[in-house]
């Protein structure tokens, strides 16, 4: 299945949001997502079924002003 | 605490927030961390990819400083962007707070107020206490209020250039206007003398960075800065004198040798 990751384009096996954490390797990584701009929370990760052309995001914190 | 800074029912030593970006190093943002004796710094979300500790690390760091961590929405462009930003940064620190930023111009990054007010009332919905990166507009800042939130954050300048106070008039006229509402300048500063001048206005706080993290020595300059920001208060405090067009002399007239006018 082809979606974005990250704003780029990857084709994945995973089906939910919390298997494409653990298909891409994020571990236990610090992160909060998004699916097609919605945050999505991470007890629901589990529970959110990824499509064809969805968009992901996974975002970590960063240094910011 | 005396004189203490309140924002959301939170109380502060520190009338100073300071920004976690652009420093040469961990070790020398943890330094400035110190130096500028901040309770509060400001963090932010960026895209990681899997397998890097970066986020953590770095996230270790500000828990180590102990201050309270203000995230923002830097650099979102809508109102969309900016929520669900919000609602990400509430999950992985773990805080209502967000300073809320939906920036309207690349050049200047000058807030797109508009956007600004739709998303503080959305987020304030949703629980969040919100701090809005604004323009000095008076009639925004009462829009903001109406919408929920309890903090103001107008800029002096465009972020990041260091150009120290643009509308003083317009910084006045708001502290003016909203007495009771903690106003934070969020912005523009590159010097203690900048931060040191809007405390004296009346300005409850300043948040930096820029000025700070691109200094030759960011952490003698956090130190330089706090002292700005403490002189500026205690120079408001101690309620400054009324400029005046002309001169007074300050040594007695009275008494003066060689007047021949008077006894």
């Amino acid at each position: 299945m082809r979606i974005r990751v990250n704003g780029l384009e990857r084709d994945v096996a995973a089906r939910t949001l919390a298997a494409l954490l653990e298909e891409l390797e994020y571990g236990d990584q610090l992160v909060a997502t998004a699916l097609n701009r919605e945050f999505v929370r991470a007890k629901d990760r589990v529970e959110t079924p990824l499509r064809e052309n969805d968009s992901v995001e996974i975002v970590a914190p960063k240094q910011g002003g | 605490m005396e004189d203490a800074l309140t924002l959301y029912d939170a109380k502060f030593d520190s009338r100073l927030l300071l920004g976690t970006a652009r420093y040469p190093s961990p070790a020398i943002l943890a330094q400035a961390i110190h130096a500028a004796r901040t309770g509060i710094v400001t963090v932010s979300l960026r895209r990681e990819a899997g397998g890097s500790r970066a986020g953590e690390s770095f996230w270790a760091l500000i828990r180590e400083s102990g201050a309270k961590v203000l995230p923002n929405t830097a650099g979102c462009r809508t109102v969309k962007e900016a929520v669900t930003t919000a609602q990400m940064a509430r999950e992985v620190f773990a805080t209502d707070w967000i300073k809320l930023e939906v920036i309207g111009d690349e050049d200047t990054l000058q807030p797109d107020v508009f956007g600004l007010v739709e998303a503080a009332r959305v987020l304030v919905g949703e629980g969040f206490c919100v701090f809005p990166y604004m323009t000095e507009d008076l009639v925004v800042a009462e829009k903001l209020l109406e919408a929920g939130c309890r903090v103001l954050m107008p800029w002096a300048a465009p972020i990041g250039s260091g150009r120290g106070v643009n509308n003083i008039f317009g910084l006045r006229a708001l502290r003016a206007h909203f007495p009771q509402t903690p106003l934070v300048v969020d912005a523009g500063l590159g010097a203690p003398s900048h931060a040191a001048a809007v405390m004296e206005l009346g300005y409850d706080a300043v948040l930096l960075n820029t000025a700070i993290s691109r200094a030759g020595d960011p952490v003698a300059m956090a130190r330089a800065f706090a002292l700005g920001v403490e002189a500026g208060r205690a120079a408001f405090l101690a309620k400054p004198m009324t400029p005046r067009d002309f001169a007074r002399p300050s040594t007695p007239v009275i008494g003066r040798a060689f007047d021949e006018g008077a006894a």
